[in-house]
């Protein structure tokens, strides 16, 4: 029985819970942004991009993640300019333009000595994150929540209808780069403190999970943000355990619901989707 | 100074990082191009993180590298096809959920199991300690690809541009479609030791965009490509020695350099070509040439 | 207020559209309309009409000419929600997780506070709008749980909780059936007699005589604009669509009062054109007669 407590007696895990939670929250939060705008792939671009920015700041003693912010808007910028200016689509765009960014930072990653560990940056663990860091990642992802629950309401309008924003007067390139300065500074954040696996999959995976279960937006908010403080809480216990990799547990956990969510959601999952078929003939009350 | 220059080939270890290099550069163009026209750009992302796990679960069971790595693969794509045709979640989210997935159960697998494979190799790749074997397993995946592509160009064609067709002139799409994805992670796997999962993607998006931007043919744009990943690897490799820095990351900056000069100068879809074409049409059209404009109110006969 | 807002006036002078990509959509487009009209704008797929749209909405910025609305431009206009516009079906991701009711108030944006909390007025006029298109009963549907009208009566809707003075729909008598076609026509003449100012694109050159009071023709350019019963000519239609339009000459006709015995149908690819002898416009008496006769018993 004490043995079920026992992760809550060190200091140290209730930090990383507490942490593990709140950068859920945000993510998840833009995870239903992101799902809605096609924009998945977006945070896996975005945070391979900000090496080069990591490596920049570091050789002019600039911090860390200024330098970070910055590539990831690089990132996000071109992708936008390229895909309006050529023939080319989106995903190929974002392709070409991360993974140049991701191949610069390492050249330049190689040919300065740090005592910045890759590994560090690109598998951060929950469990070793520092003080400074995980303050840092505390105050971005806080102003993040607050910035994207103020604002929902037209972000979730530019998000469906674009020209019906521009139409009744609203900033829509404002709101634009708003969702993508916050995308990355929340990516910044998460990936000092999780890695990013973790990062990458925590701003996928809620949404998904809540646009599969419902169809109003607010309440696939509060879905997508109870999923991933479940699985950030679950997964980083279950670690202590298994003494195995933090981010890794989480982004399990999140899988396993994500399935649940697939076989048994009311109106989209598997088995309602088998029911609806075999009380066929449909009868639909449209008039 | 030439003495200077050509010392890289005084290496045999730089000759092979070069030969394997433009051999990967190759056959990763040539996929580029259906990868892009079918717009699977992200699908090599994909399928390179997730062959972790198989890498890990081969290692511990003693089975090849590739072996796992390519079952796993395989998993991946089949699980993407499953959830995405029976959810109502888009392609790009249903990669994102999948990749992240097998990545994360990968190193979950090698932190409980600690074992001598480093994840570093894995996603950075490193092509100046690829063993002989590795080589010849790489040399066969590309035989085998190349083999492929030139007897079923014109099948893999058809599927990506329109698969509906395909289907109705009686091709057997599943086949095309698994075969491409087959393809795609077998390169994959082979390119991962090279330049690692990262920048797997690179070489296999960057040469299809940027042949694309160039010419509206299949088979030149096929051409095109190739050419170009050949040569970029070729180079990157070569100056990756002089510059000592990682050379995978020098190979993809030196091809993301390629796409942006055609991005601007392509002769007909570059940027600054229809620049100059909208700027062009709109002074022939001040000075009057085609079409006469109507004053409002009046009827035109 | 209303009485400045009855002003509102549209004018678009020497329009040019180039896309990114070199392409020049649209030249010299020139026509202004005043207030209590609707007009519709037909042209060939390709000929401009979304791109005229997306003008007037401020989306593409002209390399040359403006776009004004009651004397302001068109970012002006929009801060004061003057211009409402209805979506093409095919732009609207259907699966889009809002509900009937979200989508009206999503009308009513402009008006609101910063964080976008509707009041008490929103609310009856978002209200009002539902039940004026009669889709009250759907309040609470998810927008992809309605039939093709019923989606463009939800987005007219929007339009009218807005309270927008310019109202522009691109080709909403796509996938509508003749009943439901019958009902928003009903509506935009309601519209109109309001005194707002409402630009239709649209491929069923059947309907455009029965409710339009004015039409410009586009290609490329304005080809011809003006009243219906002067501009929506067999000449200028043969003009504006070259042969893209199918082109029927009947020996005969039965439409009674007919001088001679020749009828000609017009069709780009939804309602057909039939023009009589002389150029008399048949499909409206047509119409007319059918609402006649529905209404009587
Ligand atoms: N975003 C864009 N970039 C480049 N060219 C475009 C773009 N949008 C439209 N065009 C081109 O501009 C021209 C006019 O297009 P537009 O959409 O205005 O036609 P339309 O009259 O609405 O046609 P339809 O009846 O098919 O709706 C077309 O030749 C089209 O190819
Ligand atoms: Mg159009």
């Amino acid at each position: 029985m004490t043995r079920i407590f026992e992760p809550f007696q060190y200091g140290f895990m209730i930090e990383a819970l507490l942490v593990a939670a709140l950068i859920g929250a945000v993510c998840a939060v833009l995870s239903c942004y992101l799902v809605l705008e096609g924009w998945s792939l977006m945070g896996d671009a975005i945070s391979h991009a900000v090496l080069p920015g990591i490596v920049l700041a570091y050789i002019v003693g600039a911090p860390l993640a200024l330098g970070a912010f910055l590539s990831g808007l690089v990132c996000a910028g071109s992708t936008g300019w390229i895909k309006t200016h050529s023939r080319v689509k989106e995903d190929t765009v974002m392709g070409i333009v991360f993974t140049g960014l991701f191949a610069l930072g390492l050249v330049m990653f190689s040919r300065v000595q740090t005592d910045v560990h890759l590994n560090h940056i690109l598998f951060g663990s929950l469990l070793g994150i520092e003080r400074s860091d995980m303050i840092q990642a505390t105050v971005t992802a806080s102003i993040a929540l607050c910035v994207m629950l103020a604002l929902r309401k037209d972000l979730l309008l530019y998000c469906f209808d674009q020209n019906h924003a521009k139409v009744v007067g609203m900033n829509t390139t404002f709101l634009h780069y708003l969702l993508l300065s916050v995308l990355s500074a929340t990516i910044v954040a998460a990936l000092q403190a999780v890695g990013i696996i973790l990062t990458v999959a925590m701003l996928i995976t809620p949404g998904c999970i809540a646009y599969l279960i419902s169809d109003r937006f607010d309440r696939m908010l509060l879905i997508a943000v109870i999923s991933a403080v479940f699985s950030a809480l679950v997964g980083t216990y279950v670690s202590y355990f298994l003494d195995g990799a933090t981010g890794s547990c989480i982004v399990l956990t999140q899988a396993l619901l994500f399935v649940l969510a697939m076989v048994l959601a009311p109106k989209h999952g598997l088995l309602a989707a088998r029911r609806i078929a075999r009380a066929s003939p449909v009868t639909v009350d449209l008039p | 100074m030439i003495e200077y220059l050509l010392s890289p080939f005084h290496y045999d270890l730089m000759l092979k990082a070069m030969f394997v290099s433009a051999m990967i550069g190759g056959v990763c163009a040539c996929l580029s191009c259906f990868v892009t026209l079918k717009g699977w750009s992200l699908m090599g992302d994909a399928l390179s993180h997730a062959v972790v796990p198989g890498v890990s679960l081969a290692y511990m069971l003693g089975l090849p590298f590739a072996l796992g790595a390519f079952v796993s693969g395989i998993l991946a794509a089949l699980c993407m096809g499953f959830i995405k045709s029976r959810t109502r979640i888009r392609e790009d989210a249903v990669i994102g959920i999948v990749f992240t997935t097998f990545f994360a159960a990968g190193v979950l697998m090698i932190s409980l199991y600690p074992s001598n494979i480093k994840l570093n190799t894995i996603v950075f790749g490193n092509i100046l300690g690829i063993a002989a074997g590795d080589i010849w397993q790489m040399l066969i995946i590309s035989s085998v690809t190349m083999l492929v592509v030139a007897l079923k160009w014109r099948d893999l064609l058809l599927h990506s541009f329109d698969p509906n067709q395909a289907r109705a002139i009686g091709l057997n799409v599943g086949v095309l479609h698994v075969t491409l994805l087959t393809l795609l992670a077998a390169t994959a796997v082979a390119a991962l030791q090279a330049v690692g999962a990262c920048l797997v993607v690179a070489m296999l998006v960057t040469p299809g965009a940027t042949a694309y931007l160039l010419t509206d043919r299949f088979g030149r744009m096929m051409i095109i490509a190739m050419v170009m990943g050949v040569l970029t690897s070729l180079i990157g490799a070569y100056v990756s020695f002089f510059v000592n820095a990682s050379t995978g990351g020098c190979i993809v900056v030196l091809q993301t350099a390629v796409f942006l000069t055609a991005l601007m100068l392509a002769p007909k879809h570059g940027v600054i070509a229809s620049w100059l074409k909208g700027r062009a049409s709109v002074t022939a059209l001040m000075t009057g040439v085609p079409g006469e404009p109507v004053p409002s109110g009046a009827v035109m006969r | 207020m209303d009485h400045i807002a009855q002003g509102i006036d549209l004018v678009v002078q020497d329009v040019t559209v180039a896309y990114n990509n070199g392409h020049v959509a649209l030249h010299d487009a020139s026509f202004s309309l005043n207030p209590g009209t609707i007009c519709a704008l037909v042209g060939v797929n390709g000929s401009g009409k979304s791109t005229l749209f997306k003008a007037i909405m401020g989306f593409v910025r002209p390399v040359r000419g403006t776009v004004r609305i009651a004397g302001d431009p068109v970012k002006a206009a929009h801060k004061k929600n003057w211009v409402a516009y209805v979506p093409q079906s095919e732009d609207v991701d259907w699966s889009f997780p809002v509900s009937v009711w979200d989508v009206v108030l999503m009308g009513r944006y402009g008006y609101m506070n910063f964080l976008r909390i509707p009041g008490a007025q929103d609310k009856r006029l978002a209200m009002e709008s539902l039940e004026r298109v009669k889709m009250t009963e759907f309040k609470d549907r998810q927008i992809g749980e309605l039939s093709g009208g019923q989606k463009k009566r939800v987005f007219l809707a929007r339009a009218l909780a807005q309270q927008g003075r310019i109202i522009l729909l691109d080709e909403p008598f796509t996938g509508v059936d003749f009943k439901t076609e019958g009902a928003i026509i009903a509506l935009l003449r309601e519209l109109r007699d309001d005194g707002h100012i409402i630009l239709v694109s649209t491929h069923n050159l059947g309907t455009v005589p029965e409710f339009c009071d004015q039409v410009v023709m586009i290609n490329r350019t304005v080809l011809a604009f003006g009243p219906t019963e002067t501009t929506f000519t067999e000449e200028n239609l043969a003009l504006a669509f070259g042969g893209a339009l199918r082109h029927l000459r009947l020996d005969h006709t039965d439409v009674p009062g007919a001088e001679r015995n020749e009828l000609v149908v017009l069709t780009d690819d939804e309602g057909a054109l039939v023009v009589g002898a002389g150029g008399r416009l048949e499909r409206r008496k047509a119409r007319n007669d059918d609402q006649k006769a529905g209404s009587e018993p």
